[in-house]
């Protein structure tokens, strides 16, 4: 989706907002809730990209003027409503519709550190062929989609070279709406920073994104 | 035009977060400029949704209070920039060590402890003197938080987010690093799940150094690849 999470590149901004010594959490709550959003991830209900797509779902005007954190919390209650976990009227009301089951929950606090100290994992151990080879000119595909992508908008249509192969993964455009995992290969794709920018760009930079074969095509 | 674009953003950026927003601008009046300022006494609008959220969830049976507060003790005390900096540390003293980061960083950060063998994909971009790599997320927030912990808000927030790609040298003027005009610039765009770490250039003149000492020295900021890891640096890796 063409929205106002896909930042690259854009001008106007402001400057950078720089805070010395800045602490993991600003207030309390942030911690809360990004912990809250962690454990119910737990429940296998959703997943990273569909976590993220939903992120990408909130009105451009209250993206950039929430807190990261506040979008967090907005996030979580949607995907939990979505799921059936809570209802708007349980997170309204802070209780338990009468008669709702108690559940048991999947994380407990002996299972935290290996979550942590394991980050992300959306690689998978299948057989898949990769479409392109390393040193191989590839051209990224010239597409909009209107659900999840992870191609932003400043690298379409681009020529690069595949860098890399980081081997086999899950693609985030279906998965984000659960309509399979469709594993293919992710590359490190080296792009010209005049390829992307023009005549601005110092003719020895670069810029490097890690692609989806579904994103690329020969050059 | 522009004026009221960042307007805009202003007030969007002051309304943001009551408690979050207030406090950080009361903080930062404090320590610069030596004003008090009162901060905020009553919950913020937050704080009360977020402890009625979790009091609901504990409720349901949904999560389990004790792993939330490991999760947040995980975040503020496990992981953080100290993981990444004794990563840099050993790569400047043992080059065995460094060719191992520099050829699979999953590996060589598990091998210290601060990723798990079936850890997600780190990778490694070594600094020199011609060539400066630097890292950003410009679709959300992804960092590598085994060895980096949570990344601070000037790296989720989109003034760095947008011009990271298009400007880096700017970028990094801002930082106060200004780079040679015949310098090499790789900006890595973490689009996928894979994670990057900045391995910056020892400081000259730390030959002397021990291993502790130079971890002392590698910031947080130096990984991310905004600033460089200088000599009389003091305060480590905030």
């Amino acid at each position: 989706m063409n929205g106002v999470h896909d930042m690259g590149g854009m001008q106007d901004m402001g400057p950078i907002q720089y805070e010395k010594n800045e602490p993991v959490f600003h207030a309390r709550w942030e911690g809360r809730v990004r912990a809250l959003a962690h454990a119910m991830a737990a429940w296998g209900k959703w997943n990273l990209d569909a976590d993220r797509f939903e992120g990408e779902l909130i009105p451009p005007g209250e993206y950039l003027r929430e807190s990261y954190y506040e979008r967090w919390f907005a996030v979580l209650v949607a995907l939990m409503v979505k799921h059936g976990l809570v209802t708007t009227a349980e997170v309204e009301s802070g209780m338990p519709a009468t008669g709702s089951p108690k559940a048991t929950p999947p994380l407990h606090a002996a299972g935290v550190l290996p979550v942590l100290t394991t980050g992300a994992v959306s690689n998978r151990d299948v057989p898949v062929a990769p479409h392109f080879k390393v040193s191989q000119p590839v051209r990224t595909r010239n597409m909009n989609p209107t659900g999840h992508t992870r191609l932003p908008r400043y690298a379409r249509g681009k020529l690069g070279t595949i860098e890399r192969d980081y081997g086999v993964f899950v693609f985030p455009d279906t998965n984000a709406e659960f309509l399979g995992e469709k594993p293919q290969h992710v590359y490190s794709v080296d792009f010209a920073a005049r390829e992307l920018w023009g005549e601005q760009a110092k003719p020895q930079d670069a810029v490097y994104l890690d692609l989806w074969d579904d994103y690329l095509e020969p050059a | 035009m522009k004026a009221t674009r960042r307007d805009f953003l202003a007030t969007a950026a002051t309304a943001a977060g009551a408690a979050a927003a207030s406090d950080l601008t009361a903080h930062a009046q404090d320590s610069e400029h030596g004003h008090a300022h009162a901060h905020q006494a009553v919950p913020s609008d937050m704080a009360l949704r977020v402890k009625s959220l979790e009091s609901l969830l504990v409720e349901k049976g949904l999560v389990d209070r004790a792993a939330l507060d490991a999760l947040v003790d995980g975040y503020e005390h496990k992981i953080g920039p100290r993981n990444g900096a004794r990563v840099v540390a050993r790569a400047w003293v043992d080059p065995a060590y460094k060719k191992r980061l520099l050829a699979d960083a999953s590996a060589a950060i598990a091998e210290m402890g601060y990723l798990s063998q079936q850890g997600e994909r780190i990778v490694a971009v070594e600094n020199t003197a011609k060539l400066h790599n630097m890292i950003v997320c410009t679709l959300c927030s992804c960092y590598p938080w085994p060895v980096l912990g949570l990344p601070p808000v000037w790296y989720k927030s989109a003034p760095y987010r947008s011009r990271a790609v298009i400007d880096p040298r700017g970028v990094l003027r801002e930082f106060g690093l200004e780079l040679p005009e015949d310098a090499e610039v790789r900006v890595w765009d973490s689009t996928a799940e894979v994670r990057y770490i900045v391995l910056p250039e020892r400081p000259a003149g730390s030959e002397k150094l021990n291993e502790q000492e130079l971890a002392a020295l590698v910031t947080r900021d130096a990984m991310v690849g905004v600033k460089k890891v200088a000599l009389s640096q003091s305060g480590g890796a905030a």
